[in-house]
């Protein structure tokens, strides 16, 4: 018997009436639904808020710019692989963002009455450059496909090293993202770590260019290990980490990778923030905006829109 | 509907039924995202592990286990995350694994452990497997990435067809 099947619609046409199958149409959906989201003991609501935002941000800022990436990497396999590591990234960043949400909803922008967007959207979308707390490491040009690797080696050694310690965290939400995020890492930092030693060992270019970009990116490194406010306050209280206590242990898995690929540590000043200030305060490059504005240009103009 | 444990059952049955998206020969009990199914009064809540942080099929699984339960009389269904303990590819059933192995695609060996600080790899590591097409073990790993995110990208260089293994994660 064949299905009756609608030529008016190209979707009717493909699906023979039934959607079952199909990724789209679906609505918004909690990623936390269920979750236990309820403070842990001695925690101020604003203080895990904020501290899930700047992890979020990282996250989310450092997953649009591999993004770039797709249909530009050097082949095929590499376009897949940048795709796959932004895609992880991006699913942390939706986590984190809602458990910011949850802890405290008065950070969320405001969207007109009745808007179907969540709040880890409005998060996302509807925030300006000065509220986006991540570090500037992420948020510059890739460069090239040797400085993108380079990027990542640090970025990828940093995180997982504090996802580690994250794992312990009080705060059931964070305690699960960050044992998540580690299996996940684990392959990001190796993909960058054998990419790095394959590039510096290939031919004179290929060094020429990772190494190149290794010395571009590493004035940001400093920014990855100084302590803010925030996060001193959710270490004290256990529920977050203090990225100064992981410096050692990155230092010695960098060195590793260096030393088996005949590179020195870039002899180079950290980037000195403005007045004191650096990304966790919302201090950005103009970089930044520019990222922010090709993230959030289809959102802002559909503020009651539904995906 | 009968004695409650048969709902129970009836309603444990459905949302065992319902299929991975991306890969349809895996159900979601075989792939270990299905944690629990429990009824209270005329309400079914289902409670599932995402695989990856950012799979993209987890809303349509939810979708998915909504529909297969409203079309067969539960109306009032409620989909929950949970994500302690996080997925491992050690979740999926040995039927699944035979699954994977009967549609061409290779299964995922033991995850790795979460004892201790995890390590840098520098060399891929070496996955002992079998061509799911000639049985060869002369493989060689294209790529740690794949079509989805849960797989790897592999050639088999006796029969030198391309195949997918799921990770171990
Ligand atoms: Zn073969």
């Amino acid at each position: 018997m064949v299905e009756e099947v609608d030529h008016e619609s190209v979707y009717d046409g493909l699906l023979g009436g039934d959607d079952s199958q199909w990724a789209f149409g679906t609505d918004f959906e909690d990623p936390l639904a269920g979750v236990d989201t309820t403070l842990p003991d001695g925690v101020e609501g604003r203080a895990l808020a904020l501290y899930c935002i700047m992890l979020a941000d990282d996250a989310l800022v450092m997953s649009q710019r591999l993004s770039e990436w797709c249909s530009n990497a050097p082949d095929l396999e590499e376009d897949i692989a940048l795709a796959n590591i932004a895609l992880d990234l991006l699913g942390q960043s939706r986590l984190l963002l809602a458990r910011a949400a949850a802890a405290d909803p008065s950070l969320v922008p405001a969207l007109p009455e009745g808007s179907p967007i969540p709040a880890e959207d409005a998060l996302a979308y509807f925030r300006s450059d000065r509220e986006f707390r991540n570090v500037r490491l992420v948020e510059g040009p890739n460069g090239d496909f040797g400085q993108t690797i380079a990027r990542l080696l640090l970025f990828s050694t940093w995180r997982l090293a504090l996802f580690e310690k994250l794992a312990a965290s009080r705060d059931k939400v964070l305690s699960a993202v960050a044992v998540k995020g580690v299996k996940e890492m684990t392959y990001h930092r190796d993909y960058a770590g054998r990419w790095f030693l394959t590039l510096a060992r290939g031919t004179d270019e290929s060094r020429r260019r990772v190494v190149g970009g290794l010395t571009e990116i590493w004035p940001l490194r400093a920014e990855l290990f100084a302590t803010h406010e925030v996060e001193s306050l959710v270490a004290e209280s256990t529920v977050g980490v203090d990225p100064a206590t992981v410096a050692d242990e990155v230092d010695v898995l960098l060195e590793q990778v260096f030393s088996l690929s005949g590179v020195e540590r870039p002899d180079v000043a950290p980037l000195a923030g403005v007045r004191g200030e650096t990304g966790r305060d919302g201090l950005h490059t103009e970089a930044h905006s520019r990222l922010l504005a090709e993230l959030q240009v289809v959102a802002r103009a559909h503020p009651m829109g539904q995906w | 509907m009968g004695s409650p444990v048969s709902v129970l059952d009836r309603a444990r049955g459905l949302a065992a039924s319902v299929t991975d998206p991306e890969m349809p020969m895996l159900t979601l009990e075989d792939l270990g995202v299905l944690r629990d199914v429990e009824v209270d009064g005329a309400r079914v809540v289902v409670t599932i592990t995402p695989t990856y942080s950012g799979c993209p099929a987890m809303a349509t699984m939810r979708d998915d286990l909504v529909h297969r339960l409203h079309d067969h009389g539960f109306d009032d269904v409620a989909v929950k995350v949970s994500l302690d303990p996080a997925w491992s590819s050690d979740w999926i059933t040995e039927r699944g694994r035979q699954a994977l192995a009967d549609h061409g695609l290779s299964a995922p060996g033991p995850a790795p452990s979460l004892e201790g600080p995890v390590a840098l790899t520098l060399i891929p590591r070496r996955r002992s497997l079998a061509c799911p097409r000639c049985g060869s073990s002369e493989v060689e790993l294209t790529s740690e990435f794949g079509p989805t995110a849960c797989k790897a990208l592999y050639r088999c260089t006796s029969c030198l067809e391309p195949f997918e293994h799921v990770k171990e994660i």
